[in-house]
């Protein structure tokens, strides 16, 4: 493994405990909610109670009165000032991208949608008022399932219609890889609506000074979202200051531009004072962005072996309500995924985005590549099932070996490297593969009451966003690149400025190490910065696991430069020839001498003081590098899940769980693990507890952490993970490893689920895959004749 | 207004209170021991878990008013000159990722230990059930805990 192959002096590779973890074990941590400022308000929101209505009237006149108010207002009074909430990616030249004020004036499209807002002076008589506002609602037809909300008689959402955008992508004879076919499967799979649930609540702090606003978030995106409340709101971008201060997870439910922390600038500038709000779980459940849903009908097209000929998907994709900041680009991050690691000769794919009376949907951990890579795995095991040979065989049949890499997939992705023979034999060997095989053949044989289903997912997915040209030719509306500092201090220590936002992914630790290495100063020594766009003025920040292989490379860059100028710098202080100086084990000296020479420490002081430079040289080492990716990071892997079933309670427990990644050369072990194992849980978690479930009037009923499963460690198995190593191509060899896990797992879930029901003749479970569901499918397909 | 006298990580508080306030946020708004956290309005989340008179309860759900004349610890009250044995075993196993869920996790880890010093994973797990965490699968966290054990933090 990587870890035991470094040399000792490498920080690349060591399990290096975080330095963030100091603040967070002891409580010394500043989340956002825990701002006090002098003269801070307290906002409270009033929310439709409807799905889909017309506001007749907002009466705010008996919350005015109430104790401790400030002011209290309606849409009405941001009608001039609140502009429309920014989507970044209008993904087609036709899409519908409908008006999205953040506080709604004249109709309410989705349970949760703010009405007014009640500013007071503490947050339970905010709560208090907010309850004394009297909104009249003229209800109208709710549009909740986007299977039927494209049909002629639907009601409709937006006035323009319930459709935003069909976005398609074919490459290849789709046609005459299905025609004369010798198998052709076709399934309809179900992605569920999720709730991010990252356990910190949104909180925002707004403070507007002489025309100067400060907002604090708990953001994954402070760059991004500066820029857009200036484009938004109108306030000139060089008079906001957007801080991340300690984020407590986000999975993509941070990454956006949303209606409080827009409204918090607003009242903060109508009132001339401080405001803060931070919202109550149930209130997040209802409306930060919800992830998922999509309906999807996956065709293949094999050969009588079981080698791919062709794959159609045609996918219906519930926006919700509005646009958020990607929600139409989250289906086209799966789009070129469901080809995963299979070659085939054509492929086809069209996605049609819904509008429907709901909270919007929009990126939730994966993105995208969750739902391909569930469909295609899934699908996989069906042809499986057809032909009678493993899970594994055929998807053996079908990979792209490791003699083909670089590959270019189907879907016109260039995949750098890869070995799935490796890491699915590493897999299989951990795992007991052929074992578990035996066993669940006697269990089946001896009609056990509790079944043994073995899951298989051998995944890819896309990450690192992104290549700046390629997120410019699909529609998206900023680059994806990424910027870092390095300031060389006086006393040899090391400050790093990052424009990723880490909420959870220990990047001072991690940043720490790849800088140590990189100039050859201690870890202890470096500082990393980040999350607040006065210290870290350029950034795109963190999501679609980019943060290392942007991000990091970025870092690499700026180090370069650092070490360029300290090496005119060097030569000049030992009156040698720039281009006889070596830099080596953080000492600057002459080539083939390395005694004669100075620490980059040294340097750093020397250049500080400024005494003796080159003619035209500035007394600074420090140097920014903003790195723009020229491909997608693409990391593998093999997962293996063991699950038990028991037949008569519908009960499915998962009893082992294998996940061996090749994410490329890993800066920290311990952290990587950490991640896969994060992922992996909220993976299962959309397998086998979690689904944000609507009534037919379109009201959520899954608003608490009572309703709404997140589960708990005894919910969730042991994880056995191991890795392979294929280097990526750029500097560092690293690929991402944020979202991984979540990709890979659940359809490894739920292929175990249903290989352990196979006997019965069931072939599909709708996630999440509840006892109540498992016995269900059993007791249906007992009733049809299945046999057990 | 209520009167009450509750001692705080070894501090004894004096105020006057809502009779509906809750004790998460008289601690965190009043006392200003905003190192315990709020993660849910259900107590289902545990991320508030404080020790009261020396068992968890989560201070979501327990009203100000009820902790007259309590002693309440919080994360900020475990380390005595140097890091509680969970908070030592929490960093050496990178039990903590966001690190939200983290102050309840080691608090009613410690409650855990208290009443079971030796416990297996399966118990670990089912102790910590009332405790939800959404970076780390609880992997991690089990064997910080574990390790926590074995270096006799119920002691």
């Amino acid at each position: 493994m990587t870890a035991d192959t470094q040399a000792p002096q490498s920080e690349i590779g060591r399990a290096r405990l975080r330095k963030e973890d100091a603040r967070l074990l002891t409580g010394e941590t500043n989340w956002t909610d825990n701002m006090v400022l002098p003269g801070m308000l307290h906002m409270a929101f009033v929310r439709s109670p409807m799905a889909h209505a017309r506001i007749t009237s907002v009466d705010l006149a008996a919350a005015r009165s109430m104790p401790g108010v400030i002011a209290a207002f309606s849409g009405a009074d941001f009608a001039g000032e609140q502009g429309s909430l920014p989507c970044a990616w209008p993904v087609t030249e036709d899409i519908v991208v409908p008006a999205h004020p953040p506080m709604a004036t004249d109709e309410v499209r989705y349970v949760g949608e703010a009405v007014a807002v009640v500013v007071a002076r503490d947050r339970y008589e905010a709560a208090d008022a907010a309850a004394a506002v009297d909104v009249s609602y003229e209800p109208l037809p709710v549009v909740l399932d986007i299977r039927s909300a494209l049909e002629e008689n639907s009601p409709k959402v937006h006035e323009a219609g319930n459709k935003s955008y069909e976005w398609v992508f074919a490459q290849g004879d789709i046609d005459g890889a299905f025609r004369d076919a010798p198998v052709v499967i076709e399934r309809n799979y179900r992605q569920q609506r999720l709730i991010p649930s990252a356990m910190e609540p949104r909180s925002v702090v707004a403070m507007c000074e002489a025309g100067e606003f400060t907002l604090w978030s708990a953001t994954q995106i402070p760059h991004v979202l500066r820029f857009l409340l200036a484009v938004v709101t109108g306030i000139p971008e060089q008079n906001i200051r957007v801080i991340a201060p300690d984020v407590g997870g986000g999975f993509g439910s941070k990454l956006q531009v949303t209606a409080e922390e827009v409204l918090a600038v607003l009242v903060a500038r109508k009132l001339g004072k401080p405001v803060k709000w931070t919202e109550s779980r149930s209130e997040g459940n209802l409306t930060v962005h919800h992830g998922r849903d999509m309906w999807q009908r996956i065709r293949l097209a094999a050969d009588g072996d079981g080698r791919l000929r062709g794959l159609s998907v045609d996918l219906l994709a519930d926006m919700g309500a509005y646009l958020m900041l990607v929600t139409p680009g989250v289906p086209l991050l799966g789009a070129f995924m469901y080809p995963a690691i299979y070659k085939m000769d054509a492929y086809s794919f069209r996605c049609t985005g819904v509008f429907t009376t709901k909270m919007p949907t929009d990126a939730y951990r994966g993105a995208g590549r969750p739902e391909a890579t569930y469909a295609i795995e899934r699908i996989m095991d069906e042809l499986a099932a057809e032909l009678g040979v493993d899970p594994l065989e055929v998807r053996e049949r079908n990979w792209i070996k490791h003699e083909e890499f670089p590959y270019t997939t189907i879907a016109t992705l260039q995949y750098d490297s890869g070995n799935y023979e490796a890491a699915t034999a590493r897999a299989k060997e951990l795992f007991g593969y052929d074992s578990l095989r035996q066993e669940q053949a006697e269990r089946n044989l001896d009609n056990d009451p509790v079944r043994l289903g073995l899951g298989v997912s051998t995944y890819t997915e896309m990450c690192g966003l992104a290549p700046s040209r390629v997120l410019g030719s699909l529609a998206y509306g900023a680059g994806g690149w990424e910027h870092a500092s390095i300031r060389m201090l006086p006393t040899g220590k090391v400050e790093v400025v990052t424009g990723s936002s880490a909420h959870g992914q220990g990047h001072e630790t991690a940043w720490s190490q790849i800088v140590a290495d990189q100039l050859g100063v201690p870890f202890e020594d470096i500082r990393v910065l980040h999350g607040d766009t006065q210290i870290a003025p350029k950034g795109m920040d963190t999501y679609g696991s980019r943060s290392l292989a942007v991000g990091g490379m970025a870092l690499v860059g700026a180090c370069d430069k650092v070490i360029a100028k300290a090496k005119r710098i060097t030569a000049h202080m030992l009156e040698a020839s720039e281009q006889d100086i070596e830099f080596t084990g953080g000492r600057l000296h002459v080539r083939g001498d390395p005694e004669k020479g100075h620490t980059i420490q040294e340097v750093a002081l020397a250049t500080f003081a400024a005494h003796n430079l080159p003619d035209g040289v500035e007394p600074s080492l420090d140097s920014d590098a903003t790195y723009d990716p020229d491909n997608f990071s693409f990391p593998h892997g093999t997962h293996l899940c063991a699950a038990e079933v028991d037949t008569e309670t519908g009960m499915a427990t998962i009893r082992s769980y294998v996940a061996v990644d090749d994410i490329g050369k890993v800066i920290n072990p311990q952290i990587v693990e950490g991640q896969v194992h994060g992922g992996i849980a909220q993976g299962i978690a959309q397998a086998l507890y979690e689904e944000a479930v609507y009534d037919d009037e379109g009201n959520l009923l899954t608003t608490t952490m009572a309703d709404y499963l997140v589960p708990s460690a005894a919910d969730l198995p042991s994880y056995v993970t191991d890795r392979t190593e294929s280097p990526a191509g750029n500097r560092l060899g690293v690929k991402g490893i944020g979202e991984a896990g979540t990709i890979a797992s659940t359809p490894a879930v739920v292929n175990a689920v249903i290989d352990a029901l196979r006997p019965f003749g069931i072939r599909d479970i709708a996630m999440p895959c509840t006892p109540e569901r498992v016995w269900r499918a059993i007791q249906d397909a007992q009733e049809n004749g299945g046999t057990a | 207004m209520a009167k009450i006298t509750v001692t705080v990580d070894g501090v004894t508080y004096s105020d006057d209170v809502e009779p509906r306030l809750l004790l998460v946020h008289y601690l965190r708004e009043q006392v200003g021991k905003t190192g315990t956290p709020i993660g849910c309005d259900t107590s289902n989340c545990g991320a508030c878990t404080v020790h009261m008179n020396g068992v968890s309860v989560k201070s979501c759900s327990v009203l100000a008013v009820q902790a007259e004349g309590a002693e309440i610890t919080t994360i900020e009250g475990m380390a005595d000159g140097q890091w509680h044995p969970l908070q030592q075993a929490f960093h050496a196993e990178h039990a903590v990722q966001c690190g939200y869920c983290t102050p309840g996790m080691i608090m009613a880890a410690a409650d855990l230990l208290r009443s079971n010093p030796n416990p297996s994973d399966q118990e670990i797990r089912d102790g910590l059930e009332g405790n939800l965490c959404r970076c780390t699968g609880y992997e991690n966290i089990v064997r910080a805990v574990r390790r926590a054990a074995e270096a006799g933090a119920s002691s």
